[in-house]
């Protein structure tokens, strides 16, 4: 069964990953990059997050329902291709690759990021400019956020691209280059966005 | 006078030889194994007269009596696209590889992604199966004449014309990180059949079925956009552009048929 609507899993796999998740990682690398102005704008920024309404359904529906869905059958995706950079070094074939690579990795990043904070909510802590800074005392954990974030955004700025070739908008190999100079372009941004961010709790 | 020097000068010069590394595989379940070859270099050769020689004088390296080498060939003017392998490392045409251009020793393989039937010869009965899924043809019987179809712009005969030079060889498929065992996918040639039948004011009649044969199992869906069919293919058929065409298709095709529609073949 699952066979047979491939098709529209991986359509729907495709949507997901740039609505909504994409526009919740952009949002969320916004929201953060409140702590280069001090610890009292970003707890503000966030704090405005964690109070707007039906926040448990947006929670569900924009973020863990999509994200569950997007990481388990890319895992499954990831695992059922055959990678052949060494032969066809080109770069989409390397891109096609490290879009796997980044999506593998960004499930156990995400997975311990969300334990590290959103399930610690669930036990009480709370989450603010404090636990973050607090978590970057770990020279080891700047480098693994430093990396998550990276991953995140070259996962999501390649993801466009394979987003608008996978629904048939750019067709032409003009329009595909055109893609991937904007996406290149999405990715430097946000990396920039994440990594200020980054280095302002640690 | 010239021409006693020439003979002379090459009766001087040692015996120039081409090594060959070649994998066989002598049953579709044995383990394969290397064998290596030295053969007299001619000039001008390329690899299917290498296999030939081979043929004629079956001894490996070490000189031991084997047996001949399995290939499959036909055309020899890459056309058939019947005696693709991997040659170094890269899935093409053996009539069309010249020994000149190859770096020794040449490694020959067959194309794993098929089941190997003996040394180089593999099976690509399922790629035949994928053009029978597609209808990868233009029906023009009926029970009475049905005279002559619509006239196609010549513009757009041009570029199917460039789809039409697909010959069915598998290179695109051995190059397709996502056609292996793990999945059904038909790879990239089907999708830019589909296209090439669906652009034929005929073959148009029956475009929302290929499309909607693309939608299944091991169709369009499988893609990964890797995009190395359209560096491997050795007609240089635009695979990438069919494939993104096609995603824009079903797109259409998918609402289509979800909802309903008076347009299923316009």
């Amino acid at each position: 069964m699952v066979r047979e609507s491939e098709f529209y899993w991986r359509r729907l796999h495709s949507l997901l990953g740039i609505i909504p998740i994409g526009l919740f990682v952009t949002q969320h690398l916004i929201i953060n990059h409140f702590a280069t102005k001090g610890a009292e704008s970003f707890n503000t920024a966030a704090h405005f997050i964690e109070n707007l309404p039906f926040i448990y359904f947006l929670e569900w529906f924009v973020i863990y329902i999509p994200l569950m869905f997007h990481a388990f059958y890319g895992v499954y995706l990831a695992f059922t291709s055959k990678n052949n950079v060494q032969r066809y070094g080109t770069f989409r074939n390397w891109m096609f690759m490290l879009q796997r690579v980044t999506g593998v990795f960004l499930v156990i990043f995400i997975a311990w990021h969300i334990y590290e904070t959103r399930i610690q909510k669930l036990f009480g802590a709370e989450v603010n400019y404090d636990m973050m800074a607090e978590i970057f005392q770990s020279p080891f954990m700047i480098v693994f956020y430093a990396l998550g974030i990276l991953a995140a955004t070259f996962h999501l700025a390649n993801g466009v691209w394979s987003f608008l070739v996978t629904w048939g908008l750019a067709q032409s190999p003009r329009s595909q280059k055109i893609v991937t100079y904007v996406t290149l372009g999405i990715f430097i941004i946000l990396s920039v966005i994440g990594m200020r961010a980054l280095f302002a709790f640690a | 006078m010239s021409e006693h020097q020439t003979a002379v000068q090459e009766q001087a010069a040692p015996a120039k030889t081409v090594l060959f590394e070649i994998q066989r595989q002598d049953t579709p379940e044995s383990a394969p194994y290397m064998e290596s070859f030295e053969v007299p270099y001619k000039a001008n050769m390329n690899v299917i007269s290498a296999l030939m020689e081979i043929r004629r004088n079956p001894v490996n390296k070490n000189g031991e009596k084997t047996t001949p080498i399995n290939w499959d060939m036909n055309c020899l003017e890459e056309v058939c696209g019947a005696c693709s392998m991997v040659i170094n490392g890269r899935p093409r045409q053996s009539c069309t590889a010249l020994v000149d251009q190859l770096t020794q020793p040449i490694k020959l393989e067959p194309m794993r992604t098929f089941p190997v039937v003996r040394d180089l010869v593999v099976d690509r009965e399922g790629m035949f199966d994928s053009l029978k899924k597609i209808k990868a043809w233009i029906p023009i019987d009926g029970t009475y004449d049905l005279g002559e179809g619509p006239r196609m712009p010549e513009r757009k005969r041009q570029w199917a014309y460039e789809l039409s030079k697909c010959m069915t060889c598998g290179v695109c498929l051995e190059a397709c990180p996502n056609v292996n065992d793990q999945t059904n996918f038909m790879g990239p040639f089907a999708i830019s059949q589909v296209r090439l039948f669906n652009t034929h004011p005929t073959g148009a009649q029956n475009k929302d079925e290929r499309l909607s044969a693309l939608m299944t199992d091991g169709g369009l869906g499988e893609c990964g956009n890797s995009q190395n069919c359209v560096v491997a293919c050795p007609k240089g058929i635009p695979l990438t552009t069919s494939i993104a065409a096609m995603n824009r298709a079903t797109t259409v095709q998918m609402f289509k048929n979800f909802f309903g529609s008076d347009h299923m073949v316009d």
